[in-house]
Order: structure tokens, then C-alpha cells, then sequence
């Protein structure tokens, strides 16, 4: 580890998670945005940087900063999907690097199992999606089906080595009293689940919840003033790569090849020094897609690595320690919560599914339709 | 119609291709510069930044690169499921987001495809693709 401490992760907190009804958007991160406050033992008054992603107004982080009576010096509204939340910690690093603010805070929140957004009937499409949506893709579970049959017949591979990672995840949320789901699945019952878009079968895809999280980043100047031991934000990196998925240059490469190798440079560390990974899961292709864009294996790969239960509790290479957005909760855009888990196991705070001694963790989200990618790697003193 | 299709918003790039679709032609764009083509439709190579970029005919013939069988429609499209959508790659080298009609067995990544123009409503005219027989 050769790189400087510039920014640290220093509180984190979920909000209610699962079903909320009646709870709004705003609720959900005001209430989360004051846990992880509490848990970095700072105030809001402390908070000169905003950021958030959400498509709830025309300018969610005004709406925010307003509801929370916060008037920053700093604002990032950057809304690239899922990924959001790991490129707002890199902005937020690079901000405090350049001297703008000292303490960031970054929320997000959403409603959307109890308002059921994703029923509602497509509005005629503008601009470019008019070449798309009338064919009739579901989104985004389409897309990604298109990347894993595309990824299966050109490397052969298998619903079973998805399914692993399905297993594997569920029995860390069996280890999560905030997962939503915890009964034991089998490889088997994941093939036997029903197809949403092939070869994609419902346990391949991400929960639909509601829920919402917030973590503060603060300067290495403040970061000894807060609470708990910071957890340092070593190396980051971002890109997008396409916005729809007939323009994504491969179907089996992301951006995390680039997002994940400027990361691991700046940071200064190698895939094999790092104790735990958290890796957006919005599917199981996902997950099999961006270890090989990360270089943990080689292109067409993926299958073989993850199987045998590798990734689950006891396996050799342990993540999604929570649960994943395939167990645990996921509201839309999942990236925060993979930030919240790093920096608890990174802090020791994990009880049952903590992954001992662990001092390097990498998080890596995806967004869109494996459209934006953005890798972070955190590591504590 | 209680379940209409989602109706593009013709704008300044797309007219020719909706309205070319209504004739019959699947048009793209190739770039005049870098003499490459160009889909979707926009006023500015994405290769080499030229606005030099014309309309032309594009074979109708290619490949299927990925596909999927959607099995969980949203919306309008919910009751037609089970149907199979493709990413086709042309032979002019740009890929499409299209259906692939006919029988179901047939389709698979790298199958030649070649357009079928298909009236889904009375307003709407898709390029759709089949799959050639091969030889």
C-alpha cells in the first residue's frame, strides 16, 4: 500500500430496509443520514459537501440538502446508476484532495417496492431510446439476460455456475438479521425458479425493495475527530462505457477493466492483497462478469472461479458479505450498500459473517445496463 | 387498444429511418469521412466526429450477437411473453435491438438473420429479423 491518506470513510447507516410503507424518500435518507452522522460521532453542521442520486425531483440533491437543513459548499447530483454511490466517493475524495470541503455526506433512498414503480407502462420513447423500447426488452433484466447468453456461448458458460453465486450469497444473508431473504437455496432451486428472460430465472435477479443509506466521508484532517477508526479511501476509478445495450462495444467486457485497474494503481495494492470484495448484484451475470473485468480471473473464467462454493462463507474469496442486492435488500440503486458492508467488516463490526482481520476490502458497482462502472478500494490502518 | 405499443417520438435524426421503415428500407448512416455506418441515427460520426454523415440502404442481412427469450414482459408488452428479442449485427457492421420471428428452436447466437418488415399497429411498422436457412 503506497498511496497517501487523503479522505476517509468515517460513519455509515442503513434506514428502515425492505417494505416501508408510507415512508417517503426523503424519510428514508433523513433517517439513515442521521445514523451514519451518529456513527461517525459528527453533526450535521460538520457536513459541507452533499451528494446523491435519485430520480424523486429535478434536482434531488437540493431537495435533500434542503430537508436536512444543510446549505453546502459542495454539491454532486452524478446519477449513473446503481454505480452512483462509488463515484460520488471518488468525487468526494478528489474534493477533499483539492481543498473544497471536509466532510461529505452521501445518501440515497428509495420507495420503490411500495410504490411499485416498475409496473408502470413505458411513456413513448425519446431521443435514443425510440430505438429500443419498442421491441418490448424488459429493463433491466433484458439487458443483462442478452450479456449472459451472449457470455455463455462464447465461453460455455453454465445456469449452474451462475447459480453458485446465487447460493453462495444467500447463505451470507442467512448470516445478515437485515436480509430479507434466509432460507437455504440450492443450485437446484435456482434452475427450477421460474424464467423472467433467459437464461435468466428469477433467483438469477436482485430483490425488489425499498430502503435507503447514507455514509460520510471526511478529510484526513477530520477524520481523527470522529467516532470510530477511519476506513481510508485508497484508490477509486470510474467510467461508462454505453448508455443502451445494443451499443455496449462487448457484451462480456465491462468497465470495470478500467474502472477496477485505475483503482488497484492508485491504491497501490494486488488483487490477492485484498481480504474481502463487495460486488454489485443486481444479477448473477453481474457479479460473473465484473471478477473477470477486475482481472480476479481471466475472460471466460468466471464460471469456473466462482464455483464450489467459493464465495460463500468459508470459501477461499469471500463476498457479498451482507447478502447482495440478491438476498439482502436492494432499492434500485444498490452501490451504497456495498460501501455500508466494506467499511463494517473493514471496522470488525460484523458479528457471524465477519471475514476476519480483514484490512482491504474493494467495492465495485455497476449501473445501467452494465453501462457505468465505478471501483473502490478501502482499507483501514 | 387498451395495450398500445410505445410509439417512437420522431425527431430530427430519426424521421428517415421511421419513415423508410413505412417504405419498406432499412436505412442506417455511413459517415463520409471514415466511411463507416453509423446506427442509430445521429448527426455526427461517432467515430471520427465528422458531420459529413448520409443516409443509405442498409442489406437487411446479419447476425444474431446475443438474444433472449422474455418470459416476464412489462407493460403492453405483458401478454404477448413468451417472444424473443436479439441484438442483430448487420452486415454493414452496426448492431440493432430487433424481435427474431418464426420458430423458436431456430434461434441461437451467430444464426444469419435477414429483416422482416412487420406492421405490429396501425401506426407502427418494426424491422423484425428471421432466420435464414442455411446453405
Amino acid at each position: 500500500m503506497k498511496s497517501e491518506r487523503v479522505a476517509a470513510i468515517v460513519g455509515v447507516a442503513e434506514s428502515d430496509l425492505g417494505e416501508t410503507p408510507g415512508k417517503t424518500v426523503l424519510q428514508l435518507q433523513a433517517q439513515a443520514a442521521k445514523a451514519a452522522l451518529e456513527d461517525a460521532g459528527l453533526t450535521k453542521d460538520d457536513v459541507d459537501a452533499v451528494f446523491t442520486a435519485g430520480n424523486w425531483a429535478w434536482s434531488p440533491t437540493m431537495m435533500l440538502a434542503e430537508y436536512l437543513g444543510i446549505r453546502p459548499r459542495f454539491t454532486d447530483g452524478t446519477n449513473i446508476g446503481g454505480s452512483s454511490f462509488e463515484a460520488h466517493v471518488g468525487h468526494a475524495a478528489a474534493g477533499i484532495r483539492a481543498g473544497l470541503f471536509e466532510v461529505a455526506l452521501v445518501t440515497y433512498g428509495s420507495t420503490q417496492r411500495s410504490d411499485r414503480s416498475r409496473r408502470r407502462p413505458p411513456a413513448s420513447p425519446q431521443l435514443t431510446a425510440q430505438y429500443e423500447l419498442p421491441y418490448g426488452l424488459p429493463t433491466p433484466v433484458g439487458a443483462y439476460a442478452l450479456a449472459a447468453m451472449r457470455h455463455m456461448h462464447q465461453y460455455g458458460t453454465t445456469s449452474e455456475q451462475l447459480a453458485e453465486i446465487a447460493v453462495a450469497t444467500r447463505k451470507w444473508a442467512m448470516l445478515n438479521e437485515k436480509a430479507m431473504m434466509r432460507e437455504p437455496i440450492t443450485i437446484e432451486d435456482v434452475l427450477r425458479s421460474r424464467w423472467i428472460a433467459e437464461p435468466l430465472h428469477l433467483l438469477d435477479c436482485c430483490l425488489v425493495t425499498d430502503g435507503g443509506g447514507a455514509v460520510v466521508i471526511a478529510s484526513a484532517r477530520k477524520a481523527p475527530l470522529a467516532a470510530k477508526p477511519p476506513v481510508w479511501v485508497l484508490g477509486h476509478g470510474e467510467t461508462h462505457t454505453h448508455n443502451t445495450i445494443v451499443n455496449m462495444p462487448d457484451l462480456t467486457v465491462t468497465g470495470a477493466r478500467e474502472s477496477g485497474r485505475r483503482a488497484f494503481e492508485m491504491a497501490g495494492v494486488t488483487h490477492d492483497e485484498l481480504d474481502v470484495v463487495e460486488i454489485y448484484d443486481s444479477f448473477t451475470i453481474t457479479v460473473l462478469l465484473t471478477l473477470e473485468a477486475l482481472g480476479f480471473c481471466e475472460p471466460g473464467e468466471g464460471g469456473a472461479f466462482v464455483s464450489g462454493q467459493r464465495t460463500a462463507p468459508g470459501g477461499d474469496f469471500p463476498m457479498n458479505t451482507n447478502g447482495g442486492g440478491l438476498s439482502y435488500c436492494h432499492p434500485g440503486m444498490y452501490g451504497i450498500f456495498l460501501l455500508i458492508e466494506a467499511v463494517r467488516q473493514l471496522r470488525g463490526e460484523c458479528g457471524p459473517r465477519q471475514v476476519p482481520g480483514a484490512r482491504l476490502a474493494l467495492v465495485h458497482g455497476t449501473g445501467g445496463v452494465l453501462s457505468s462502472t465505478a471501483t473502490v478500494i478501502l482499507g483501514r490502518d | 387498444m387498451p395495450n398500445p405499443w410505445p410509439k417512437p417520438e420522431v425527431d430530427g435524426d430519426s424521421r428517415p429511418f421511421w419513415e423508410g421503415l413505412n417504405q419498406g428500407e432499412l436505412r442506417i448512416q455511413r459517415c463520409e469521412d471514415c466511411e463507416r455506418h453509423i446506427f442509430y441515427p445521429r448527426s455526427i460520426c461517432p467515430h471520427c466526429f465528422s458531420d459529413r454523415v448520409r443516409w443509405v440502404l442498409a442489406s437487411g442481412r446479419g447476425r444474431i450477437y446475443s438474444y433472449t427469450v422474455v418470459h416476464r414482459a412489462q407493460g403492453p408488452f405483458a401478454e404477448e411473453a413468451p417472444y424473443v428479442v436479439a441484438i442483430v449485427e448487420l452486415e454493414e457492421g452496426v448492431r440493432m435491438m430487433s424481435r427474431i420471428v418464426g420458430p423458436r428452436e431456430e434461434v441461437a447466437v451467430e444464426k444469419p438473420v435477414r429483416v422482416v418488415f412487420t406492421r405490429v399497429d396501425d401506426e407502427l411498422i418494426l424491422p423484425f429479423f428471421e432466420v435464414l436457412k442455411e446453405g
